[in-house]
């Protein structure tokens, strides 16, 4: 608190001593401005040591001192958000100190020298935070739901600018708004631009709420499709007022119904050649990786540029590169480059947001653009509000006939309550000709107060209503061990249930495009290593990974288990270190945590364990009312603290500050190394006590180990992050298969009967939409499910041998735990 | 017929099956199942891959998937009041339970011993517990539920414990409707 407290004090003073006179000097020297040389010849009478060049570096100073105080916002505002308890989502609180700053330049300047231009917020801060939003973007979860984002963005915005437009206009004929010069034309105009939903904002609010996927996904992809629709929309009535009423007639209409066409399908169409572009270029760069990770910027941008020069629709273009090129640009480039694009691009991104909101609230104070009707701004309000809902459950009603997986009553509500303008809506506002829309003050002046409505107030109650929703549905009573117990397992039953059925409808669209894209387009647009690499890749030093962590465990349980007990912490088995320079990208973070190795000594289990949850845990075990009780709690929170969460638990989150994995991805590896591993057990139990089913040809396994000396791939990033399911089942074949590389362990591998799947050509299963890629699998011969027999320690657990093999097979499994270790 | 699912979903599972099949062989084995990747990271994954398959079978045919996937059918209200002389349907609320149940009993002695509720719970909790906590938590378990004082827990008093789960929207995939 105190640090912030005395952020805001430090800026607040640098702002008044530093920022006013700058503008007292920016206005004295507009005269002097012309002739810079001129003044100083005039003056000069002896040699100046030093002399004041405010005007050689005017602008960019501004500009850079305008990004610095922004920066210091954004501190400060984390900073607050931080102690104090996060009410206000952080966007709200830019635009609050936003007018604050912009009444401190108006109270020096008398003027707002500083507003938020249309072309500056268009060409400068919007493209970077939609090509952040689209590189980002989680592909399969986009073009799955793509058929309800398309309705609700070009449906849903027609419909909320023409009942917007429609209704305005009959309260104007009722005259509940007064006089103003206005017609219908100018209202459904002003309708167009008031009805789309922002992405800016609905990153900003969403962020900070975490709903689940298929709802962020279709709230977030509405957002950046309606650009479409807004752009034609605006361009057609802006034309539309210009023609004046009569010259419209029904050719001008079928002109601007096609002129959607063009603009949101040529917008995309050239977004999506930028992409190619930009992955043939990565492609070539193999000798100058330094300046690779440019080339994504500069080639989005110029996809946003080329569209807007072309009167298309720039936000779909550079939408439409994002994401299309993201698994090309991952897999050609260098990791590190891979990295710094991240990095940078989240730097962008969020720099422009903070810009963005921080003007929108400096532009609020002056006194020119204020123009207040009430009829006209409150109505306007209630409109937008109602029809968002309205509209919502309109065509969510309609989707849901068609859709596989409804959408919830629940969602429905988030999703028109999430339906945020901001300043995109602005932008376009201010972009109107005063001359052929006299309103233009008072459109501008609603704007604002839509998106300050929205932003703010919307934002703030955003996270309370979500949560209350979801409270009214749970009924929370006190659950036994066993209810807990069972209620996850019937979601892990119903997750896996759902898998077998392939609900979502994998169907042959998906599996032929797969199929294309696998051999026509990759062959194209990805560097021919990173084909190769990957699907191998993972798995290999994955591989490596299991088994230094294997080694660690057992290596130190040797040296005796106390070094693991006295250690607080966990004792993080860091690959980073050994593989970072390498790896460093795709390194899964395996980490054991020691501390709670069962090690005999009662104590310390429980301790480490209950630690935030109950304070003041007594060791005193003697009082038996007391234990029992203490166990119970201890029961209860060691179930809820480690039970495996099930997929529907693992939410999808787009934050513009964090990019890295889901916390949930080490328990999904965990899950997954156990399955494989005793699927892997089995497999090898198969293997030796049967004919050597697999054939594992000679090259692939030369391939293999050729790989692994070499270590060094590039461009494996792509899988990393966003995608946890495809990343591990990438693990799979590589898994099992270096399991069986030991050449102690297989005797012969000559002509088997059959290949291995994972090496022939023919594609896999059909995956369900989830998992559209290339599928492992396992090997053909694997006995019946035997139960795991668990040992005392639990680190056996993975190496123990199944109690029911026979004797042959246990030798195998002896010389197995020989070689693994 | 008794498993009263429409004929547009029959087709629909139908061709799902048939893409599961890699064989061709009108039957799923268990690799074929195993190829599903989200299975894999399903710490219950193996053991509904299993119960997909009758006692000592290796081959699941298109019948028995759907038997098994009957059970997650919606309950709909008006069976609920269907009188039994017909026999339960698959997806009544006993038999969901029931399938849940046999998740567990591995052994098939209509009795969940403390030894197998351990080894589920090994499944489906982290590497940090340790096995004495989890057996502290399995006795636990045991306890709430056994009323008869035999330390295991038969199906009765499996049903009876869960009495308060609404079983039958957990345990239900809306469109098998």
């Amino acid at each position: 608190m105190a640090s912030s407290v005395y952020l805001c004090l430090l800026r607040a003073v640098f702002l008044v001593c530093f920022v006013n006179p700058l503008i007292q000097g920016l206005s004295e020297d507009e005269s002097v401005f012309q002739n810079p040389h001129h003044q100083q010849e005039e003056n000069l009478t002896g040699l100046p040591i030093v002399t004041f060049k405010w005007h050689h570096v005017e602008t960019p100073y501004l500009v850079i001192i305008w990004v610095f105080v922004a920066g210091l916002a954004k501190l400060s505002v984390v900073e607050l958000n931080h102690h104090v308890i996060s009410v206000v989502p952080e966007s709200g609180l830019l635009i609050i100190l936003g007018f604050i700053l912009g009444g401190i330049v108006w109270g020096a300047d008398r003027a707002q020298t500083f507003k938020l231009l249309p072309p500056t917020f268009f060409y400068y801060l919007l493209p970077q935070i939609i090509l952040d939003a689209s590189y980002f973007m989680p592909n399969k979860l986009f073009f799955s739901n793509l058929g309800a984002i398309l309705i609700y963005a070009i449906f849903g915005t027609c419909w909320n600018a023409a009942t917007v437009g429609l209704s305005l206009w009959g309260c104007y004929e009722a005259g509940v708004m007064g006089n103003l010069d206005i017609g219908l034309l100018q209202f459904l105009l002003f309708g167009s631009l008031i009805a789309a939903v922002d992405p800016v904002a609905v990153i900003a609010v969403f962020e900070e709420v975490h709903v689940n996927e298929v709802l962020f996904i279709l709230v977030f992809g509405e957002s950046l499709l309606n650009d479409g629709v807004t752009v034609v929309l605006y361009n057609v009535f802006d034309a539309f007022v210009a023609l004046g009423g009569p010259r419209i007639d029904a050719a001008e209409i079928f002109k601007g119904i096609f002129s959607f066409v063009v603009v949101a399908f040529g917008g995309s169409f050239l977004g999506i050649g930028f992409a190619i572009l930009l992955s043939l270029l990565t492609r070539c760069t193999k000798h100058i990786q330094i300046i690779e990770a440019g080339f994504v910027f500069v080639v989005g941008y110029l996809a946003y540029l080329t569209a807007e020069m072309l009167s298309l629709s720039a936000i779909l273009s550079i939408t439409f590169c994002g994401i299309c090129c993201q698994k090309y640009v991952n897999a050609n480039m260098d990791e590190k480059s891979v990295t710094t694009v991240r990095h940078a691009m989240k730097l962008l991104a969020n720099g422009s947001e903070t810009m963005i909101f921080l003007f929108l609230g400096v532009t609020a104070i002056d006194t020119e653009i204020w123009v207040w009707n009430t009829g006209f701004i409150l109505l306007t309000l209630l409109f937008v509000f109602i029809y968002r809902i309205i509209g919502t459950f309109l065509f969510t009603w309609m989707l849901n006939k068609f859709r596989l997986v409804p959408i919830e009553v629940i969602d429905q509500v988030v999703m028109s309550y999430g339906g945020l303008r901001g300043a995109v809506a602005y932008g376009l506002a201010a972009l109107l000709d005063e001359d052929k829309i006299p309103e233009k003050n008072l459109m501008i002046s609603t704007t604002l107060i839509v998106v300050y409505f929205t932003v703010i107030l919307q934002g703030i109650t955003m996270k309370p209503l979500v949560q209350w929703l979801k409270v009214k549905r749970a009924a929370h009573s006190d659950l036994k061990l066993i209810e807990k117990l069972n209620n996850r397992a019937f979601d892990h039953i119903l997750a896996a249930v759902e898998d077998i059925c392939g609900r979502i409808g994998d169907n042959w669209w998906t599996r032929g495009w797969n199929r294309f894209e696998e051999n026509y387009i990759s062959w194209l647009l990805m560097k021919p290593k990173a084909r190769k690499n990957r699907d191998y890749l993972f798995s290999i030093f994955h591989k490596l990974n299991l088994e230094d962590a294997i080694n660690y465990v057992s290596e130190g349980e040797r040296q005796g288990s106390l070094a693991f007990s006295r250690s607080d912490e966990a004792a993080n088995v860091d690959f980073k270190k050994q593989f970072g320079s390498e790896f460093a990208d795709v390194m899964p973070n395996i980490m054991v945590d020691m501390s709670n190795y069962e090690l005999g000594i009662e104590h310390f289990s429980v301790t480490s364990i209950v630690k935030d949850t109950i304070p003041s845990v007594s060791l005193d075990i003697h009082g038996q009312d007391r234990k029992n009780a203490m166990d119970d709690i201890n029961a209860h929170h060691l179930l809820q603290q480690h039970l495996y969460r099930s997929r529907k638990h693992h939410r999808h989150k787009y934050s513009r500050s964090h990019f890295s994995i889901n916390q949930n991805e080490d328990e999904v590896q965990e899950i997954f190394q156990r399955t494989m591993r005793s699927r892997l057990e089995s497999f090898k139990s198969t293997k030796m006590g049967v004919n050597p089913a697999k054939k594992i040809t000679k090259h692939h396994k030369k391939e293999l180990t050729h790989k692994m000396p070499n270590g060094h791939p590039d461009g494996t990033g792509h899988l990393y992050g966003d995608e946890e399911v495809e990343g591990l089942c990438v693990f799979l074949p590589h898994l099992i298969e270096a399991g069986i590389e030991n050449p102690v362990f297989l005797p012969d591998m000559d002509s088997p009967t059959h290949s291995p799947p994972w090496l022939m050509e023919t594609e896999a299963v059909a995956p369900s939409q989830r998992a559209q890629r290339r599928l492992p699998w396992t090997p053909n011969r694997l006995r019946r499910l035997a139960p795991m027999r668990i040992s005392t320690c639990s680190t056996d657990s993975f190496l123990m041998a199944d109690v029911s093999l026979t004797l042959e097979e246990h030798e195998e499994h002896s010389q197995t735990d020989h070689v693994e270790m | 017929k008794k498993l009263n699912i429409s004929h547009s979903q029959i087709t629909r599972l139908y061709s799902r099956f048939h893409s599961l099949d890699k064989g061709e062989n009108g039957a799923l084995s268990r690799e074929d199942f195993q190829r599903i990747p989200e299975l894999a990271i399903n710490p219950l994954g193996d053991r509904i891959i299993n119960a997909f398959f009758p006692e000592g079978e290796d081959q699941v045919n298109f019948r028995g998937f759907m038997r098994t996937l009957a059970h997650f059918r919606p309950v709909e209200d008006n069976e609920k009041n269907k009188d039994l002389t017909s026999g339960e349907p698959l997806n009544s609320r006993t038999n969901k339970l029931h399938f849940a149940f046999q998740l567990y009993d591995l052994d098939r002695d209509d009795k969940i011993s403390r030894d197998e509720l351990l080894q589920v719970l090994r499944m489906m909790v982290g590497v940090n517990i340790s096995d004495e906590q989890l057996g502290s938590i399995a006795d636990r378990t045991i306890q709430e539920a056994d009323t008869n004082g035999d330390m295991c827990i038969s199906f009765s008093e499996f049903t009876k414990v869960l009495e308060k789960v609404d079983v039958e929207q957990k345990m239900s995939i809306r469109f098998l409707h």
